[in-house]
């Protein structure tokens, strides 16, 4: 590995102000952020939040508008060339050629990189991946979870400092899913820094710390203690009968932000814990119904959050 | 389950009346907003068949006049002068060049600068008044048949006329003087000879063209440019690497169609096979970095077609493969010179009809040295690095 410059050793990503429009429309909006060496930093935001963008002006594959900082201590406007070198970047659609066998997808990166031994490295990649006895197959008849493990392979299979991951487990098996987070942690733990967006609310948790993206906006960011604990959110939970006539009945009434139904229980939610309490009075007493204040789930915070920027901002 | 306390009533969704013309319909909007949406197929439209029109109308002539002519003159005489004379009033020869000895004449009719020469020995006139009928030599590069046979035809009228308004005296039915016509590098005058060196050059145009105009575009579409870009390469490195192997394909197809000219047709290769060969790499490198560099000017591969047809219509048209590039109007040959299929055509066929070497060729030669280097300058200045 390279050594990195020595301006800024314990933190791998520090931007300011970042801004990204594409024909008039802002998809980042002053995006500020800041992750530390070797945790994993989930980026969590619904669909056309401005993840991909992100991602995409932090390893130089598009210049933002406005705005600067560094990736590893280099510059992201000026050092793209050397960013890419120290990055490894997991494309959100498989981006491997189809056509090319697990090998010589492998081989092809070693090579681009100038690796030494690209023959040795797929091979010990490949093993790695647990892909022995595929490594003839052409990488686009893999399955999708195949698919994904060999999109990981090459990306860490120049050793970058930096994994930047854009929903790696869309459209993945829970099983896989999980193998990959293990993966995921075990190269965490050897010193690797890695970005990971997501829209799945058990792999924010996964993360050592998480950030949430709306509209372009960073809304919320910290461990998910923290993010729940920010949101000032009261919630109740829910259980007992006609659920559903409940929730139709709840939406939309003062001091009710979010009613979700979760399995047999069903989340109400609100910023204002009086407003709130006030409405529900005439239901808590009755018998068919049990309540009980709670924390509110990240995802409770991410759909109010969600909610009220949409309000905000479009 | 909570949703399922009140089950939401869900109708099978009908056949629509008339369901086949209803989606056919909407295909069609759908592919005439597409079709607005991509302006470089819409401009095609249009484009294709007015270049066909205007190129076939105006810049084909199959009895090409005017062409360049030059003159070995051993004396000046009014004799001479008024020979000369004649055969600019054919229409077909026009002097462009007049050379002092033998080797330059040569010379001039080896590289394909000028078609035909037209030598008048010394002591010409004195023959002509003596009634000796001297014979003067009239030279034709006879490698495209088509070119050189219709000037060729009207010598004999010529040599009946020229001199009818000098007065000698002397049988008035035989002409006073002789015109030995020599028609040069291909003296049977067989179309084979000059067509099969030209499809070297026009195969691979097309071949190469098409494989590195599609190269970027097929990264793009396919979703791996992303990656690709994401790496540390540089788009020099990214243009070389889709060049070289095409260069080893070119290579091989240009051997295909020569030998196959050679056995079958029984076209000579007069010159250095050595020459040709590396003068052949030349220009399918020169192709392979126009096509690449048409791959970083479109946005799909219909485009990348689109263009790379565009480019090799007037190839075909006016390099002179088909048609005698000197019958071309000028503004014609202006856009020909652009063309590396013209320069390869004098390049192949010289080689290979005239025996010609290097030193015959130097024009030629740097203009697809020159094409190459601006195909390859605009394509790794043009290619995008960032997704922006």
């Amino acid at each position: 590995m390279i050594a990195a410059p020595v301006s800024a050793p314990e933190i791998a990503i520090d931007v300011h102000g970042l801004s990204k429009s594409f024909d008039g429309r802002e998809v980042v909006h002053d995006l500020s952020m800041q992750v530390k060496r070797g945790t994993i930093y989930g980026f969590l935001g619904p669909n056309g939040s401005g993840k991909t963008t992100t991602i995409r002006m932090l390893c130089g594959l598009l210049t933002p508008d406005s705005g600067e900082g560094r990736c590893l201590g280099y510059d992201i406007r000026r050092d793209a060339d050397k960013i890419k070198r120290q990055v490894g970047y997991m494309t959100q659609r498989f981006s491997l050629y189809q056509d090319l066998s697990v090998r010589e997808n492998l081989e092809f990166v070693a090579r681009l990189y100038g690796m030494r031994d690209p023959q040795g490295a797929a091979r010990d990649m490949i093993s790695r991946l647990g892909l022995s006895g595929r490594e003839q197959q052409l990488a686009g008849e893999l399955s999708g979870g195949w698919k994904q493990r060999l999109a990981l392979g090459a990306c860490t299979l120049p050793n970058p400092q930096l994994l930047l991951l854009d929903e790696p487990t869309a459209g993945v098996d829970p099983k896989a899913r999980r193998d990959f987070w293990n993966e995921i942690h075990a190269l965490a733990a050897e010193g690797l820094t890695v970005l990971v967006s997501t829209h799945y609310m058990d792999e924010a948790e996964r993360c050592h710390e998480i950030a949430y993206i709306a509209y372009g906006y960073l809304l919320a960011h910290g461990t998910v203690e923290e993010v729940i604990a920010k949101s000032a959110l009261s919630t109740y939970t829910v259980t007992g009968d006609q659920l559903h006539t409940l929730q139709d009945q709840l939406a939309g009434k003062p001091g009710v932000d979010m009613v979700a139904p979760f399995g047999t229980s069903l989340h109400v939610s609100g910023r204002d814990k009086a407003a709130l309490d006030a409405t529900i009075a005439p239901w808590r007493d009755d018998k068919g119904l049990h309540w009980q204040h709670s924390e509110p789930s990240l995802e409770d915070v991410f759909i109010e959050l969600m909610t009220r920027s949409k309000d905000n901002f479009q | 389950m909570s949703m399922v306390d009140q089950p939401v009533r869900r109708g099978e969704i009908p056949e629509p009346r008339f369901g086949f013309w209803r989606r056919s319909f909407a295909m069609v909007i759908k592919e005439f907003i597409q079709l607005r949406r991509d302006r470089v197929s819409f401009a095609m439209i249009v484009m294709i068949p007015v270049m066909q029109l205007l190129l076939f109308g105006y810049a084909i002539n199959t009895t090409p006049r005017n062409l360049p002519t030059a003159v070995l003159l051993q004396e000046d005489s009014d004799v001479a002068r008024s020979i000369l004379k004649a055969l600019e009033n054919t229409a077909y020869f026009r002097f462009t060049r007049e050379v002092h000895d033998v080797a330059e004449f040569d010379n001039l009719l080896l590289s394909g600068k000028v078609l035909f020469g037209v030598e008048i020995p010394r002591g010409f006139e004195r023959a002509v008044r003596r009634g000796e009928r001297p014979a003067l030599l009239v030279a034709a590069d006879a490698t495209d048949p088509v070119a050189a046979g219709s000037a060729m035809s009207t010598l004999g009228v010529v040599a009946q006329t020229a001199l009818e308004h000098d007065l000698f005296t002397g049988d008035p039915a035989a002409p006073p003087f002789e015109i030995r016509a020599h028609a040069r590098y291909n003296p049977a005058a067989s179309s084979r000879l000059n067509i099969v060196p030209g499809l070297v050059g026009t195969i691979l145009t097309m071949t190469m063209l098409i494989f590195t105009a599609l190269s970027v575009t097929r990264e793009i579409e396919r979703g791996t440019m992303e990656s690709l870009l994401s790496m540390p390469i540089r788009p020099i490195e990214v243009m070389f690497g889709k060049i070289v192997p095409y260069v080893l394909v070119g290579f091989v197809q240009a051997t295909l169609i020569v030998g196959i000219g050679v056995l079958l047709f029984g076209v000579p290769v007069r010159g250095s096979l050595i020459m040709l060969a590396l003068l052949s790499t030349l220009f399918i490198t020169t192709n392979l970095a126009i096509g690449y560099t048409f791959s970083t000017i479109v946005q799909n591969q219909l485009q990348a077609m689109q263009l790379s047809m565009m480019f090799f219509l007037p190839s075909i048209l006016l390099s002179g493969f088909m048609f005698p590039f000197a019958g071309m109007p000028v503004w014609a040959q202006y856009i020909g010179e652009g063309l590396p299929l013209t320069h390869y055509l004098r390049i192949v066929r010289a080689i290979m009809l005239k025996g010609a070497a290097l030193q015959n060729l130097e024009y030629d030669t740097i203009a697809l040295f020159a094409l190459m280097l601006l195909a390859m300058t605009i394509a790794v200045t043009r290619f995008r690095r960032t997704l922006d």
